[in-house]
């Protein structure tokens, strides 16, 4: 139990609203959208500014309590699970507004909570661009995209979160300010600390304000829908379009299992006997360059034996097409109680290789999976569909899991694109790295965050 | 005590199999209005999820709690809508409403409301007529657009600083007391059901739907004696008040043979096509079947004008400035949001101006306007931001509880915007 001259310490630094000790609003902060047990979290605080956050931090640094930031919670690797012993979740929601966007030397900052897809939005009406889109990005908060670093359909063409951060400004286990990072293109004062916190996980410290680059949009785009009837040709089609010097913004795959939950799910006469799908869409300054890639797009599809290729004419057709990638998590979704998304990547001239393995282990464990995923980075959802109320199956997904990261990093992939360690990976973290990897890591945490109090055990446990 | 809890959890069992379909995604925190204002997960789905599956797992002992996070809820269903995973996520919260209430029991006021007022239609209507007669006591007019009336008591119980609808001089019970006409040309014979809102508080809706029927010669049935829908009760989670009043209006419309059951309300419609048989399992099979069977013809009377009488396409009008409010329980759960803007284009002296988030909730959510006004009023307001930003001279919409909230919401920033339901601007035409 925390004192009640803490909790009053907090009241008044937060005001009482914002200093949640209640049975019920604590488990509401137990979960986020990894398939692991909750942990009730001893209390939740929403700092609503930055000084609020500082002491927010020193003062749980002070009582030795392990700290969890939680933006919007939907991370997918147990990332906002609080501490079981005394843990403490602090919100970044009180602290979600857009402090600048600056036209003229393209940046922006913004506070930690801000909604991704509003940012983007504000982005857009000033005639400017902020490319990464996770499926999330409704909800999700840029501070969480940063301490993931978040990809999402654009990544091929465009990058991930990494890409767009010029700086971030933090507060330390013991609550001092640390500036890294800067709103100029070019910036190499002191360490490069701000790449440090992208990916961290709130292990390093804990966003205040973050400076994010910003880039002219695309003027034009077009999308394309390809059908094949073997996995191996869709694949050989996304190594030619890149040999081609072609870059397409998405190119996104639905394998056989994903593309028969989609049309179980919304009968909109997709081809149940295709092997992969590919969803791929071209952008860029101009409209005759747009539609000269798209041309050889179609072309390089077909000469590599796709089955039927469809171009779409207008907004309205573009919007048609990306109809079965939109309903691909809502379709695996819905088929059983329980989903376990995955993120498994491989080198793309891997993902024939890759697909094949995921559906041999489904059939070795009787389990239900569907894959998509982004082929132009290789970056694939394996979705396995269950029931975790099951425990014997469930047990059977561990182990397929297990097996599903094995074989991606046997051929020269990594365990997560873009979901994170968290505490759902980490106990495979040293097969993909290291020892030594894990040590050096550790130190490192130690030497920042001697109590070991931000967001202890994700990432590299301990 | 534990026992007690013991035995919740147990009832809680039964929405196991529902509840397990949140992937916990968080997807929800995009759309609900609730969340938008407090910022809190335990006021969105997914928290509320949470919160039951502890108390259903026996991890979680301060009931009250979670039924007070339970009540922190329109019951708008834009959750639901939006959900990837399909989780039905109002049927979660109804009967999870009545299952924490049988256990932590009704609080004073309302079983007086529900178990005295709404199950004798008789006692209810006397009352509410006489208030209407008193009710100029209370009142003053605060807006002749809207015409709704502001309390003249500062700070009394219920009307606070609400710019509250009087209750019509004469409800449309009164001034219609009962039809069973035959059909002319229209061919259909339709039965309908205007609902408490309608007949109490805006008669003048339901003149509008039965000029409209009577233009397009349908039969018409309204009998006496028609009770609430039963809403009220169910989302409080008095079941058994709930099922009373489907019994009785069971009971009356099954006297003759109709087509369709109309409403013009979107909230009588999703709970009588929706929550009616959703909440009859308990029932033997025969009144299952009855009850489905009467569910299944109920039909909102927009959706029955487009799709049914197929009434003369849309013209390019000009004039009157109008937009239109998707309510919830049409859009979200009945999926009817085209019939409703194709009926207003039908007017030639409307010219159809769409608002922003024109599906976003108005705020209202029945009780939660009574238990959290504070927080309906900050929902209503963006509302009535998006609605004077279009520049409307009228709002219309099919819902006379949203009718409600939106003319409270204007009627407090004194905008000259007039509340109307789609029927009443249709049947001008006529
Ligand atoms: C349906 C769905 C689709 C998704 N699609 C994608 C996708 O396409 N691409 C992708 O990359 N991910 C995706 N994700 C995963 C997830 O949405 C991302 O990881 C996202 O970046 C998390 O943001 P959040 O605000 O929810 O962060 P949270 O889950 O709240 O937190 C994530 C991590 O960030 C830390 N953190 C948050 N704020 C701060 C801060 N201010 N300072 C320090 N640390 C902080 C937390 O401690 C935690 O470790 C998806 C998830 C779902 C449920
Ligand atoms: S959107 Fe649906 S599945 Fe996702 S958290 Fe909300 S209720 Fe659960
Ligand atoms: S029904 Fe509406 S208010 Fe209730 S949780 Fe869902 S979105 Fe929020």
């Amino acid at each position: 139990m925390l004192s009640t001259s803490l909790l009053n310490e907090f009241k008044t630094l937060l005001g009482k609203d914002n200093v949640m000790d209640s049975e019920s609003d604590r488990h509401a902060y137990s979960y986020d959208a990894a398939v692991l047990d909750s942990v009730v979290p001893e209390l939740v605080l929403r700092p609503t500014t930055s000084e609020q956050l500082g002491r927010t931090v020193a003062l749980c640094n002070e009582n030795k309590l392990p700290m969890t930031v939680r933006g919007a919670g939907t991370n997918l690797s147990g990332g906002t699970i609080p501490t079981k012993e005394h843990g403490v979740v602090i919100l970044t929601n009180g602290m979600n507004k857009i402090l600048e966007i600056n036209e003229e030397d393209l940046y922006a900052v913004v506070q930690p909570g801000a909604v991704t897809a509003k940012f983007a939005a504000e982005v857009a009406k000033r005639g400017l661009f902020y490319p990464p889109d996770p499926g999330s990005q409704a909800v999700s908060t840029l501070g969480g995209n940063v301490a993931e670093n978040a990809g999402g359909l654009r990544g091929l063409k465009y990058g991930v979160t990494k890409d767009y951060v010029m700086g971030v400004n933090f507060w330390n286990a013991e609550g001092e300010y640390i500036k890294s990072g800067g709103k100029t293109v070019k910036c190499v004062t002191g360490l490069n600390i701000a790449q440090l916190m992208v990916g961290s996980e709130g292990t390093l410290g804990v966003f205040d304000e973050i400076i994010l680059k910003l880039v002219p949009p695309p003027v034009a785009s077009k999308a394309m829908l390809a059908e094949f009837d073997d996995i191996n040709k869709a694949s050989e089609t996304v190594a030619a379009i890149i040999a081609n010097k072609i870059v397409p913004c998405t190119l996104e795959l639905l394998d056989n299992a994903t593309i028969n939950y989609v049309e179980d799910f919304t009968k909109a006469g997709l081809p149940r006997d295709a092997a992969a799908i590919l969803l791929i869409e071209v952008d860029g300054g101009h409209i005759a360059l747009v539609d000269d890639d798209a041309e050889k797009v179609v072309e390089i599809c077909k000469k590599h034996g796709a089955k039927r290729v469809q171009m779409a004419k207008d907004a309205a057709e573009k919007n048609k097409l990306w109809e079965a990638r939109r309903n691909a998590l809502p379709a695996l979704a819905r088929a059983r109680p329980t989903t376990v998304l995955e993120d498994a990547t491989v080198p793309r001239s891997q993902i024939p290789a890759m697909i094949k393995a995921i559906n041999d282990i489904g059939v070795k464990y009787k389990l239900q999976i569907g894959t998509f995923g982004h082929a132009g980075d290789g970056n694939l959802h394996p979705t396995i569909l269950t029931d975790k109320r099951d425990k014997e199956e469930f047990h059977r997904v561990e182990l397929a899991v297990d097996e599903i990261f094995d074989v991606a990093l046997s051929l020269g992939g990594t365990l997560s694109g873009e979901h994170g360690i968290g505490t759902a990976k980490s106990k495979w973290l040293e097969k993909e790295t290291t020892k030594a990897t894990i040590i050096y890591s550790r130190r490192l945490k130690k030497a920042v965050d001697p109590n070991y109090l931000l967001n202890p055990g994700k990432i590299i446990g301990g | 005590m534990t026992e007690d809890l013991h035995q919740l959890a147990k009832m809680l069992h039964e929405l196991d199999d529902q509840m397990v379909a949140c992937m916990k995604c968080g997807m929800c925190q995009a759309v609900c209005p609730v969340f938008a204002e407090t910022m809190k997960e335990g006021d969105v789905a997914r928290g509320k999820i949470a919160l039951l599956e502890n108390l259903s797992h026996e991890m979680i002992a301060d009931a009250e709690g979670v039924q007070n996070k339970l009540n922190m809820c329109l019951l708008c269903g834009s959750c639901a809508a939006n959900c990837p995973s399909g989780v039905k996520v109002l049927d979660i919260f109804l009967k999870a409403r009545v299952i924490v209430n049988t256990y932590m029991g009704l609080p004073a006021v309302k079983k007086v409301i529900f178990k005295g007022l709404l199950t004798k239609p008789a006692l209810f209507n006397t009352v509410l007529d006489l208030a209407s007669k008193f009710q100029g006591v209370f009142t003053k007019t605060a807006s002749e657009v809207i015409g709704s009336s502001c309390s003249r008591i500062v700070n009394a119980p219920i009307i606070g600083e609400r710019h509250f609808m009087p209750l019509a001089k004469k409800p449309l019970r009164k001034l219609e007391p009962s039809l069973n006409t035959r059909p002319g040309k229209g061919g259909y014979r339709v039965a309908f059901f205007p609902g408490c809102v309608i007949d109490k508080i805006y008669p003048q809706v339901g003149q509008a739907v039965l000029k409209a029927l009577r233009h397009h010669e349908i039969g018409i049935y309204m009998p006496t004696g028609q009770c609430c829908c039963g809403i009220p009760a169910l989302a409080s989670g008095d079941k058994e008040s709930f099922d009373k009043l489907v019994l009785r209006n069971l009971e009356i419309f099954e006297k003759e043979n109709f087509d369709y059951l109309l409403t013009a309300c979107a909230t009588c419609t999703a709970t009588m096509h929706e929550l009616w048989p959703l909440m009859s399992g308990d029932k033997t099979q025969s009144m299952q079947d009855r009850i489905a069977a009467m569910a299944a013809k109920v039909m909102d009377v927009n959706q029955f004008m487009v799709d049914v009488v197929k009434v003369s396409m849309p013209v390019q009008g000009s004039g009157t400035k109008v937009t239109y409010h998707d309510p919830c329980h049409l859009k979200k759960s009945m999926k009817v949001f085209e019939q409703p803007r194709a009926l207003l284009k039908t007017n030639p002296n409307v010219e159809f101006v769409e608002m922003a988030d024109a599906d976003r909730c108005c705020g209202c959510g029945g009780s939660f306007n009574l238990q959290h006004y504070d927080l309906s009023k900050e929902i209503g307001t963006q509302k009535r931001g998006n609605i004077v930003a279009s520049g409307a001279q009228v709002v219309a919409t099919g819902c006379p509880a949203c009718m409600m909230q939106m003319s409270d919401m204007l009627s407090q920033h004194k905008d000259n915007v007039a509340v109307k339901h789609v029927m009443e601007i249709y049947a001008e035409t006529l």
